[in-house]
């Protein structure tokens, strides 16, 4: 039997917004990246950042961190979805967050970057906003995070 | 025949290892084995030494090393003696330059060879994928490791367990260490929240060696092959693909079973750039999960996956809620039911958005 092959998808052509995080994710920066990305009619993009330890090989396996990414994206996608907002979710790997963010935006196109406050390190969100590839916004925490 | 292996683990030192290798030796003896102790930890605590007392000690090997005379096991006048069972304690230590094997867990593997059932003994921390979890909580680098090969290939794992507050009196009663020693021992290896780390992870790795065993020991290979399980994902080249991806991972990890991806490309498809990218994220996503990327190429979508899902093994498949009209389905049928006609015994799931779901804030 010879299917029918996909239309091209609603997704192509759009801005993309992407939001880095690992471990967790404020949820006033999510909510704060979905307006943004609805307002620009964009793709929002969040990529957990899964670090690998230099005592290991690259290609070594992470489960426990992947356990740990897949319900955040997958609460994350939920979140977007009800708001009518397109997403495409990533799993990026690398040494260090920033190194992790690096590989990433030299393979896929971003049209804004919303990075939260929390969950890097001063260091690493001044390297984003230095190097960052599109205009890039830093969310400050919410208020019980922040305290 | 190879000897039987049983290991007595513990989370630290004092805890009652070989005490209980000793115990365990002596009432084989009671039952009229041939037991010898092979080596045994000159640890100078008396109620050890007491318990060897009457127990046959196979002669060591002395040789000198920085000016001190020391001592270790002889393994040929081990395997030469021929006993029933060998006490041989600390598996982890590493052997002096003269001698044959650089480590004890090598000279334990030759008297297992010759046909001698072994006990013996080590603490976590020696345990080589261990290595930098204990480096991290001790702030102590183990520089004698043994491979985890050691224990998963040994017949019996036992723990042996003391709580740290236990631990730590043995210590303060001077059963462990000199007196002169233990203040310092307390304030660092020994101390309470570094034992209860050690202790689960002790604990922790015992539990899996259960799991492990009851596996590969419960089901014999037929079963097993009967209840084997291994998931296939199908993809395309758009952004939902991740998320069935994922969710492929989590069902295999339940099942602990192996996960493939398939990807069915349609002959001479020019790729868009945005296709490009999804293609190289899927490829990506599939190696931080550890699946296999399949790339096949095919004007049958359901044929192609026939063809991969028999070639793998495959038993489950997970499939994204298709986007066909209703229109198209009524005259060339749905993909799902397709399928399930060409799938005979194989799982189908249909991964759904959930934010889908009524009722959902």
């Amino acid at each position: 039997m010879t299917m029918p092959w996909r239309r091209r998808p609603a997704y192509a052509g759009r801005g993309r917004v992407l939001v880095p995080f690992s471990g967790a994710l404020d949820p006033n920066v999510l909510e704060a990246a979905i307006r943004i990305a609805r307002a620009d009619e964009a793709v929002l993009v969040p990529a957990y950042l899964l670090v690998v330890p230099l005592q290991y090989p690259e290609d070594a396996e992470q489960k426990e961190q992947v356990a740990r990414a897949m319900p955040l994206l997958e609460a994350v996608e939920q979140a977007a979805l009800r708001a009518r907002v397109p997403v495409d979710a990533r799993i990026e790997k690398g040494r260090s967050p920033t190194h992790a963010l690096q590989r990433l935006w030299e393979v896929e196109r971003f049209d804004r970057i919303v990075a939260p406050a929390v969950g890097f390190s001063p260091k690493e969100l001044a390297w984003i906003l230095t190097h960052a590839p599109a205009e890039t916004v830093v969310l400050r925490p919410a208020p019980w995070l922040a305290a | 025949m190879r000897g039987r292996y049983r290991i007595l683990l513990g989370m630290a030192a004092g805890v009652g290892k070989t005490y209980r290798m000793l115990q365990e030796g002596r009432s084989a003896h009671a039952e009229g084995r041939d037991v010898v102790i092979g080596y045994l930890e000159p640890h100078d605590r008396p109620e050890t030494a007491a318990l060897a007392e009457g127990l046959e000690r196979v002669p060591h090997l002395r040789a000198g090393y920085g000016g001190l005379e020391l001592q270790e096991m002889d393994v040929d006048a081990v395997v030469r003696r021929a006993p029933e069972l060998a006490l041989i304690d600390e598996l982890a230590h590493t052997n002096l330059p003269e001698a044959r094997n650089e480590k004890r867990w090598q000279d334990i593997d030759e008297v297992l060879a010759a046909g001698i059932d072994v006990i013996s003994t080590v603490n976590v921390q020696h345990l080589e994928s261990l290595n930098d979890a204990i480096a991290e909580l001790t702030d102590v680098r183990v520089r004698e490791t043994f491979p985890d090969t050691v224990l998963e290939d040994a017949d019996e794992v036992v723990f042996v367990d003391l709580t740290p507050e236990a631990l730590q009196e043995r210590l303060r009663a001077g059963k462990v260490y000199p007196h002169e020693r233990v203040q310092t021992a307390l304030d660092n290896f020994f101390r309470a929240d570094r034992l209860s780390a050690l202790r689960e992870l002790a604990l922790r790795e015992v539990a899996e060696d259960v799991e492990a065993r009851r596996q590969s020991v419960v089901l014999d290979p037929l079963s097993a092959r009967a209840v084997a399980e291994r998931v296939l994902a199908l993809v395309d080249l758009e952004p939902r693909s991740q998320r069935i991806l994922r969710r492929a991972w989590r069902s295999a990890e339940r099942l602990g079973a192996p996960l493939d991806a398939l990807w069915v490309r349609r002959p001479g498809r020019e790729l868009s750039p945005e296709e490009r990218v999804q293609l190289a994220a899927l490829r990506r996503l599939a190696v931080v999960l550890g699946a296999h990327f399949l790339e096949e190429e095919g004007d049958d979508l359901v044929a192609a996956v026939r063809r991969v899902a028999g070639e793998r093994g495959s038993t489950y498949v997970l499939v994204g809620t298709p986007d066909e009209s209703r229109r198209r389905e009524i005259l060339r049928g749905s993909l799902v039911s397709a399928l399930v006609r060409s799938l005979p015994g194989i799982d189908i799931r249909v991964v759904a958005n959930r934010a889908d779901r009524e009722g959902r804030a």
